[in-house]
């Protein structure tokens, strides 16, 4: 599919050092972001920051804001590794209809909790594989592979829920939507505990470089004898099982299974915490932890459009505004202005 | 035969036989009665494809089209209840608001070297917020204008409607037909999806052709709304929810290459009434339900997007032996 060209715009700018100290690390221009929107939110609403334990978990907006940041940081987790292949899925959140439907049609059907639960987990599995293979075995462009998904799966969902909205009430997965863990809710220890073995997995193995070197030149990274295929297969399927996973806690929260309407343009939202996060869509280095920030920082621009008692349509508004000025900042050009003016104080 | 019409006779056949099929189940679906439907059913998505083939021919894809058909219908619908102005009037400031819209993605995707895919995207933000921020709810539309045009249509023999807007797509897809393959700038996008360093060191301006190829997506995107007011008579920040998602499957079952510089507009019409084609037979089984359409067109798209790959991965290894010897 890749033709042989020669590329005359400039090779896209590498991202700077990994920072070394913790205080670098935090001075990144994803927590500043972050912090000032929590501090925005904590002007307009003053007891944003509050915390109580009731019930034996913790209750308050910032616990909101996680809680309801977590599906979307989920995705991103999975996201992350599919774009640092140089790739995109646009199927996770048809992936986590389908996901939360089978959970929610089998425990309707009076099977097991942990056998629908592993039944959904294993079918968000499948529909990754699937995109893998058509990535890798027929080497179609990820965007148009993992559409043919995004257009059948609602179609799939909506198969298996009989176009009807299946609720349930089966504790197990109402406690993977509203439950707690050690005071936490959850989602937001399930995505804690993902980002956290996500994270351990590629960065502690090679397995983060590999990625990373199919991304920049898949060519280059076989030739380097890595089974690129193979990986991108598992990077995909990955990414499914992390939509699946977010399906259910999506259709435990509402306590049903919305063909519909779960995780409808939860994809865009996942692809935007990851850009936020600071992967390039080029392929590349990325960072899981930084994702999951992105789509903090996106959550808690909801919650803050939200408690200012604008209409929740602003949403879209902003976050267009978000992407914008973020492609800008990323943007060669900006690089190429910086660039000479750096070039021009140095030779005054 | 040539290579890059293969697709489009596979699309043509397979319309051709399903059709035949669906006819000799349903005799009547045979008449001119269900063809005028097809017309009237697809025209907004018909309109939206001929701008999308030609952002796909140039090698990228706008994700902005159905929300810039959802603000399009708001936009009219305030223009014309709100504001009092003649829906003509309103078209036209439509038009050139969706125009303005498109040359900005343009000139984003080149100037900051942003993928396509990620400009519209925020364009698809930008234009639903913007629609919804004009009226969240849906605005019905009661004007002569639009009562007019909704009776007005021409009478084919069988008694079969060609409507106002029907026309309005068959003239779009006479446009594009001629602006592809009759002008320069046809000429430019062919050659720019083949490839972009190619067509720049061969003098085609990439720029203006960029800037232009996103704003003749949006304008037709536009007039796509246009259509889809007059369709509906209303104004709804949520309407035409997806069509993106139809449309660059319409492009791509007309065989058009995903990878840019292969196809052509009429392709995409065939594309357009394959879809018409799936839904008309859903809707006359009667018993199949509506969710049915999405699995079936996206079989279609798998089938179409291995096909091409089936078609072209054979040529390139025969090149690359001929330049061995």
């Amino acid at each position: 599919m890749t033709r042989p060209t020669i590329e005359l715009r400039p090779a896209h700018e590498p991202p700077g050092p990994r920072p070394k100290t913790l205080a670098e690390a935090l001075v990144r221009p994803q927590f500043i972001a972050l912090a000032t929107v929590l501090l925005v939110n904590w002007l307009l609403f003053p007891g944003f920051f509050s915390i109580t334990w009731q019930d034996g978990r913790l209750f308050g907006s910032l616990i909101d804001v996680l809680n309801r940041a977590a599906p979307v940081a989920i995705l991103a987790i999975g996201m992350t590794a599919v774009i640092a292949t140089k790739g995109v899925d646009l199927s996770v959140g048809a992936v986590m209809a389908i996901a939360g439907a089978v959970a929610a049609a089998m425990v309707v059907a009076g099977w097991p909790a942990g056998l629908a639960v592993a039944a959904a987990l294993a079918v968000g599995l499948v529909c990754g594989l699937w995109n893998g293979v058509l990535v890798t075995l027929l080497d179609i462009q990820p965007i148009i592979a993992t559409l043919v998904l995004m257009v059948a799966g609602r179609g799939l969902a909506q198969l298996v829920t009989e176009g009807s909205i299946v609720t349930f009430a089966d504790p197990v997965l109402i406690f993977i939507g509203t439950g707690s863990v050690l005071g936490l809710p959850t989602p937001v220890a399930i995505a804690l505990l993902l980002m956290t073995g996500a994270a351990l997995l590629v960065r502690r193995t090679a397995l983060g470089l590999l990625i990373e070197a199919v991304g920049v030149n898949r060519s280059a990274a076989r030739f380097a004898g890595i089974r690129s295929s193979a990986l991108l297969l598992v990077v995909y399927a990955f990414a499914g099982l992390c939509a699946a996973i977010s399906g259910l806690i999506v259709a435990g929260d509402i306590r049903g299974a919305d063909a519909n309407n779960a995780g409808l343009w939860l994809e865009l939202d996942a692809i935007l915490a990851v850009v936020i996060g600071g992967t390039s869509l080029l392929g590349g280095r990325f960072s899981i932890p930084m994702s999951v920030v992105g789509a903090l920082i996106i959550q808690a621009m909801n919650t803050g459009i939200l408690i200012s008692g604008f209409s929740p349509e602003f949403n879209l508004v902003v976050k267009s505004g978000v992407i914008i000025t973020i492609l800008i900042l990323q943007s060669p050009l900006a690089a190429s202005i910086l660039q000479n003016r750096r070039m021009k104080r140095g030779r005054t | 035969m040539n290579r890059s019409l293969r697709p489009l006779f596979a699309t043509a056949t397979i319309f051709a036989l399903a059709y035949v099929l669906a006819v000799i189940q349903f005799p009547t679906m045979f008449s001119t009665r269900v063809f005028g439907n097809f017309l009237t059913d697809n025209a907004f998505l018909g309109v939206a494809a001929v701008g999308m083939t030609f952002v796909i021919l140039s090698g990228g894809i706008d994700l902005s089209v159905g929300a810039v058909i959802g603000f399009t219908t708001v936009l009219i619908a305030v223009l014309v209840m709100w504001a009092g102005l003649h829906p003509l009037v309103a078209f036209a400031i439509a038009l050139a608001v969706a125009a303005l819209f498109g040359a900005a993605m343009g000139a984003a995707i080149h100037y900051l070297r942003v993928p396509s895919f990620i400009v519209t995207l925020a364009g698809m933000f930008l234009a639903r917020g913007a629609a919804s921020v004009l009226s969240p709810d849906s605005i019905g539309i009661k004007h002569g204008f639009y009562t007019a045009v909704s009776k007005s249509y021409i009478l084919m023999p069988g008694g079969g409607r060609l409507t106002v807007i029907g026309l309005i797509m068959l003239t779009v897809f006479a446009f594009g037909i001629l602006l592809a393959h009759r002008t320069r700038f046809g000429s430019c996008v062919y050659a720019l999806g083949g490839s972009e360093t190619s067509a720049a060191l061969m003098g085609v301006p990439v720029a203006r052709t960029t800037v232009l190829i996103y704003t003749l997506s949006s304008t037709l995107a536009g007039l796509a709304g246009v259509v889809f007011s007059l369709y509906t008579s209303a104004g709804y920040s949520l309407s035409a929810l997806g069509v993106e998602l139809d449309a660059i499957a319409a492009v791509v079952i007309g065989g058009t290459l995903l990878t840019g510089g292969y196809g052509l507009v009429a392709g995409t019409f065939i594309g357009v009434m394959l879809q018409g084609l799936v839904q008309t037979y859903i809707v006359f089984d009667g018993t199949l339900s509506s969710w049915w359409t999405k699995i079936v067109i996206g079989g279609l798209l798998f089938m179409f997007i291995l096909l091409q790959r089936l078609v072209f991965t054979a040529a390139p290894r025969r090149r690359k032996l001929a330049w061995k010897t």
